[in-house]
């Protein structure tokens, strides 16, 4: 293997491959059959980069030439840069050698649009096939759907897949229209379409007939880029609700965009990450999977974007006050996720320690539930309470003041929201 | 006057030591493994000859008694190897031999709640490793790591790494306290060795002379993959705390 050449294909297409935010490689369970490699559970980082990102996948793409010329893309036709491209049998190696020594838990591999959509998907299906059936890979493969490939294609790419992505990039029909005026969000969707078709239909043979082949276990994902155009987080986050409910989506990432081009469309070189804004939009996320909000409790007319000195539940608590306090020793799991500043393990803490007595400030202190927040929001077995007749701006005032939000220690893009 | 057991070492050496306690109705112990003991005037002591037949009673009560979560806390936090974990040990099987149930969730208790945190530290680190071994390939195929973890956590990896590179050698190697496993294929063995002082180097007298350009292909993958635009060192090293950089041959490969 020429390996000064295949350094600088790396470094040429992992660069361009990083703008891709994804790094899950949980959800799958693929055993091992006597081959290599295994995916289940929750996947492991086996790096972080220097901006404190997971490393858990070899994330590059196949080639950067591109036949289009999306403006918030470096990879797009006019963009004077270098371009390479890996031959098939390059990617398996580099794939198979990483994997071997433990580096990663497998691949992520998109691609450049060349020559059309179904030449482009074809290609990256070969690979995983290759992984697949000759090297009995059982790791984890993440590949992009190229918008506009075939269904055909589509259901070919999900026995090989554990996980299939389209991103759509830019929320909104009209920043799309702006932005990638030869791109249709028509394109994106169909084979997002296909492929939950897919997944559903073999959710329902396997019922039935065991030996249904599998097909994209860990579902798919789709990635949205905030702050290219001037969408408002209401927009961001109904489109994201959307594509959950209707494509059934595992996972949406919100990438807040990184300027690389001196377009007048875009914002200039230089322009700060919205990395904040980035953070507050997954926390929403996370509010709306998994702590049983509605999106129109969060974002709604009045309130087409969340706060940016404080997270989106606390926000929420005090836009409603008359729900709290609340007492822990009574209220239901779903009350409790609720409250600003507990997170779903406080709240199963404090489930599992209620069985044991009746419990007071000391007792949640000492299970290591987080009271900063929360103690505006709850009263307990005590007869001390901080729910004295605050308005919800003195609340706000007060945590504030109190201590840096956790954003401001370290900055986490999809870890520990909550705490 | 104190009774004081040293034991020496080992699981089952531990395990010995309170049934030996249990047997002779001692009260006011203290369990101490040997390479902790310092002679004190003020104590009586015992010395204790580990015995796998008294070991084995005790763990069966333990067992019998508990759920397997009870049996994984007590051999978990054992391996942390802390000085007076022994003491806690000793407390959470008498009280759940006293329970006769599970206490591994009664954090209400001293004892539980101590070994529960210990457990998550375990928990932490024997997860570093799954993600931070690397293995480099020894000029006799051999997948080989070498580590070093703040806990004796590697009898804890051997399922992982077992089910997942089933069809290479594979040697994880903990230097510190020079003993390794080793996977021919079929089953997971215990080895020691005498290592080259050289091991961390990744020389081409003991690796495959295309090791290197793995090393060299990861580290430039390392670096590509990063966006400067949203640096953030401090979350970084929380994330990969300073002392296993050594391991990483993306942080590691400092000269070429
Ligand atoms: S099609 Fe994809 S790779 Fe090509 S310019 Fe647009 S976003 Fe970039």
């Amino acid at each position: 293997m020429d390996y000064d050449r295949i350094k600088e294909k790396l470094n040429i297409l992992a660069d361009a491959a990083k703008y891709d935010v994804s790094c899950s490689s949980s959800g799958s369970n693929r055993k091992n059959k006597n081959g290599l490699g295994n995916s289940s559970g929750t996947g492991i980082c086996h790096s972080y980069t220097p901006d404190g990102r997971c490393i858990s996948l070899l994330k590059i793409l196949l080639t950067n030439h591109c036949i289009y010329d999306c403006a918030y893309c470096v990879t797009r036709k006019s963009n004077d840069i270098k371009r390479a491209a890996f031959k098939v049998q390059e990617v398996v190696d580099l794939t198979i050698n990483f994997y071997r020594r433990n580096f990663i838990e497998g691949l992520f591999l998109s691609s450049g649009i060349f020559k059309s959509p179904d030449h482009t998907m074809e290609r990256l299906i070969r690979v995983a096939k290759k992984l697949r059936e000759e090297e009995s890979f059982n790791g984890y493969i993440h590949l992009k759907s190229i918008p506009g490939a075939s269904d055909e294609l589509m259901y070919e790419a999900g026995l090989y897949a554990d996980r299939l992505s389209v991103n759509i990039e830019i929320p909104t029909r009209e920043g799309l229209k702006l932005l990638a005026p030869d791109k249709d969000r028509k394109d994106f969707l169909k084979p997002m379409k296909k492929v939950r078709n897919e997944i559903d239909k073999y959710k329902s043979e396997k019922k039935i007939i065991k030996s249904t082949p599998t097909y994209a276990p860990a579902g798919q994902s789709t990635q949205m880029i905030v702050g290219a155009t001037q969408e408002t987080d209401a927009e961001v986050m109904y489109t994201a609700t959307y594509l959950y409910k209707k494509y059934n989506m595992k996972r949406v990432y919100y990438s807040g965009y990184i300027p690389i081009s001196y377009d007048s469309r875009l914002p200039a070189i230089g322009t700060e990450v919205p990395m904040m804004r980035e953070n507050r939009l997954y926390q929403t996320d996370w509010l709306l999977r998994f702590y049983g909000f509605s999106i129109e409790e969060l974002l709604n007319k009045e309130h087409p974007n969340l706060e940016s000195d404080i997270d989106p539940k606390l926000s929420w608590a005090l836009r409603n006050l008359h729900l709290f306090p609340i007492d822990i020793n009574k209220a239901d799991k779903q009350l409790l996720a609720r409250v600003p500043g507990l997170g779903m393990k406080s709240v199963y803490k404090i489930l599992s320690g209620r069985r044991y007595r009746k419990l007071g400030w000391e007792h949640l202190k000492k299970m290591g539930v987080a009271l900063n927040r929360s103690k505006y929001f709850i009263t307990c077995s005590s007869r001390y309470f901080e729910t004295k007749d605050y308005t919800p701006q003195q609340i706000k005032q007060r945590i504030l003041s109190e201590g840096h939000s956790k954003y401001q220690k370290t900055l986490s893009n999809q870890l520990n929201l909550f705490g | 006057m104190q009774n004081t057991f040293i034991y020496d070492g080992s699981f089952n050496g531990l395990l010995t030591a309170i049934f030996e306690i249990y047997e002779l109705k001692i009260k006011n112990v203290r369990i101490v493994a040997k390479h902790y003991y310092e002679a004190s005037f003020f104590e009586e002591y015992h010395e204790v000859i580990t015995n796998e037949e008294k070991a084995n009673r005790v763990w069966k009560a333990v067992i019998k008694y508990g759920k397997p979560i009870d049996a994984h806390l007590i051999y978990r936090c054992f391996l942390s190897e802390i000085n007076g974990i022994e003491q806690n040990l000793f407390n959470y099987i008498k009280i759940l031999i006293s329970k006769k149930q599970s206490i591994a969730k009664d954090y209400g208790q001293a004892d539980v709640f101590h070994l529960a945190e210990v457990n998550k530290k375990i928990g932490r680190e024997k997860h570093r490793m799954d993600a931070f071994v690397r293995f480099r390939k020894t000029k006799d195929n051999i997948y080989f790591a070498s580590i070093s973890p703040d806990f004796n956590v590697l009898p804890l990896l051997e399922k992982h790494f077992q089910k997942r590179y089933a069809d290479q050698l594979w040697c994880i190697y903990d230097i510190c306290r020079n003993y390794g496993l080793y996977y021919d294929l079929n089953s997971v063995k215990i080895v020691h060795f005498d290592l080259p002082e050289n091991i961390l180097n990744t020389s081409d007298e003991i690796f495959q002379k295309e090791e290197i350009q793995y090393q060299k292909l990861w580290k430039n993958y390392f670096e590509s993959t990063n966006i400067k635009a949203r640096a953030n060192q401090k979350l970084h090293e929380q994330h990969v705390p300073r002392r296993y950089w050594k391991y990483l041959s993306e942080k590691n490969l400092l000269n070429w």
